[in-house]
């Protein structure tokens, strides 16, 4: 099992890379957030978490046309994250909306 | 690094697509949290998402060089997905916007889960590495979902406080299951699929059982740890497709989200564990309650006394609270800061940071209401102002302005840092009733020498006291 560890890190070893860079980039991008910030930014990040919806583009792209459980889920995986993309960006909008309006008076 | 390679020399376009992608996501973060440049940043995300998802749909070609198909399905998917979404969001009223994204961030959280059901079903011996992402992805998933969901049900009061006695025990045992059971699955131990799907269930439960004791006054922090939790199982994503951008949008939201959480928590002067624990809503509120009740009568203004009061001071200061939010009285309020000044009366807002649901979410709601920014004061500067005040405004707030956090060291909201509305002369509070906040916590505050109560509905009240206002 070690082994297949082993094996594991070596080969994921640029994507482990990115993991780590981007987990100091998420730190330093959002250390300075006014209080204001605080909610459409979480609401943001919520819509960002969304690129989940490619992993599941991509099972339902592969999924053999006649194994109707994979279909199902796999469909039902796209509706939910494109929910989350959609509504995530839509909401954070909307949020934000109300910010550029009272630049403008 | 061979499948990148690999993916490199059969997709420059798509990869190329991707990173574009993962920069749109940097930037659109950090513009997010500059107050001029946000609403771009969130647009800027917007596009990079699109882009990479029709990159994936055209674009992408597994290990034997084959595109995707079912286009018909997913197509179907991304637009009732869509429509859904877009109604959703622009529906809700701006009060329910915290349990909206609670609601979103548990789609993505599902969506993770599912990804990892799929998989598991089709790959029956996968090696370790991947078995271990898979498991790992589908924990995580589901225990953002069911957690999330459970927020949405509190937020909008369908679901009420639960304190499940030895439920912290319950939570450790079930968590040491799932650990347990996990390791089992993963080592190769055992081939009984049961198992993986008795994992399911158990982080389902633990979700549950995680948010279920948690008071509502600190959702808004669940909801963010919740947030960065969706963010870490889209990673695991994209481990297992090799894909960068769901990495990099996954690990990013997983640590800004955990970032973000500990600056939530630092705005109520409270540790993330303490949160976590659940001391705030359900469990101490009872003792302090009761003894606090024997504080005699609190007493009663008039709207046409309130009106003389406000029209012949110099400054005013107003507090929103919830109460605000839940009346829509923002745009009534806006009203009456401006017949005030038209007076004469300098009118500021006092804006504690976890005032309402979330943070932010009385400057979003006062946003609405085109309530100038400059009028909003951050808790420092109000406090600093208070001493100035002739008549400080309390309108739905209530635990943000609670004394208790001052000076009883039993209550559960002690050490959070408060609203010295008693610097103040006078100090008017508008509630609906006497009824305690959602901390569910008595406030002193309502029977001090320097407090009146105007009870009634926050819209009703101001709309009356406009109207007031304008014959004094």
């Amino acid at each position: 099992m070690i082994d297949q560890m082993l094996v594991f890190f070596n080969s994921n070893y640029h994507l482990i890379t990115i993991v780590i860079l981007s987990i100091f980039l998420g730190i330093e991008v959002i250390s300075r957030v006014p209080a204001v910030l605080h909610t459409p930014l979480m609401s943001g990040a919520n819509a960002i978490h969304g690129v989940v919806i490619i992993g599941a583009i991509i099972v339902m792209g592969e999924a053999h046309e006649g194994d109707i459980l994979s279909l199902v889920l796999g469909f039902l995986a796209v509706i939910l994250g494109t929910l989350n993309v959609v509504g995530g960006f839509v909401v954070t909008d909307r949020m934000l909306e109300m910010f550029g309006k009272k630049k403008k008076k | 690094m061979e499948q990148f390679q690999e993916l490199l020399s059969t997709n420059p376009f798509l990869l190329l697509c991707y990173l574009i992608g993962s920069v749109t996501f940097i930037m659109g973060l950090k513009m997010l949290s500059h107050p001029e440049t946000a609403r771009k940043g969130n647009m800027i995300a917007a596009v990079g998402m699109t882009l990479s998802i029709f990159a994936t749909i055209f674009l992408y070609k597994n290990h034997n060089g084959e595109g995707l198909h079912n286009y018909v399905w997913i197509f179907a998917a991304l637009v009732i997905g869509t429509v859904m979404g877009t109604m959703a969001a622009k529906r809700v009223q701006m009060t329910a916007m915290p349990e909206m994204v609670s609601l979103f961030n548990g789609m993505g959280g599902a969506c993770a889960m599912l990804i990892s059901l799929i998989e598991y079903n089709g790959d029956l011996q996968p090696a370790a590495g991947k078995l271990l992402i898979i498991v790992l992805g589908m924990i995580i998933g589901t225990v953002s979902f069911a957690g999330s969901i459970i927020a949405w049900g509190k937020l909008n009061g369908r679901i009420k406080d639960r304190v499940v006695p030895g439920g912290q025990v319950i939570n450790f045992v079930i968590f040491g299951a799932i650990l347990a059971l996990s390791a089992m699955v993963v080592g190769g131990f055992t081939n009984n699929h049961t198992l993986f799907y008795a994992i399911l269930g158990f982080a389902a439960l633990y979700g549950v059982l995680f948010v279920m004791p948690i008071g509502g006054a600190d959702m808004p922090v669940v909801i963010s740890l919740l947030n960065s939790f969706t963010g870490v199982a889209a990673a695991f994503g994209g481990f297992l497709y090799n894909n960068p951008v769901m990495l990099t949008g996954g690990i990013l939201v997983g640590s800004a989200g955990t970032i973000l959480t500990i600056l939530m928590c630092k705005a109520m002067n409270r540790s993330l564990m303490n949160v976590l624990i659940g001391s705030f809503g359900g469990a101490k509120a009872g003792g302090p309650a009761g003894a606090a009740k024997e504080q005699g009568n609190a007493k009663e203004i008039s709207l046409n006394d309130t009106a003389v009061l406000m029209a012949y001071a110099e400054r005013v200061m107003i507090i929103p609270g919830y109460g605000l939010a839940v009346a829509q009285a923002q745009h009534t309020c806006h009203e009456l800061e401006k017949v005030l000044t038209e007076k004469g009366v300098e009118v500021t807002y006092g804006i504690h940071p976890v005032a309402g649901r979330m943070p932010g979410h009385m400057n979003v709601l006062l946003a609405e209401a085109d309530v100038p920014y400059e009028k909003l004061l951050e808790m420092e500067d109000a406090n600093d102002q208070m001493g100035g005040v002739n008549v400080v405004m309390i309108l739905g707030a209530n635990d943000v302005v609670n004394p208790a956090a001052k000076d009883d060291p039993s209550s559960p909201i002690y050490g959070m840092p408060i609203l010295e509305v008693e610097k103040a002369d006078h100090v008017i509070v508008n509630k609906r009733s006497m009824k305690p906040g959602y901390a569910g916590i008595e406030n002193e505050l309502f029977f001090r020498p320097k407090t009146s109560m105007l009870f009634g509905d926050a819209k009703k009240v101001l709309q009356d006291l406009v109207s007031e206002l304008k014959n004094v």
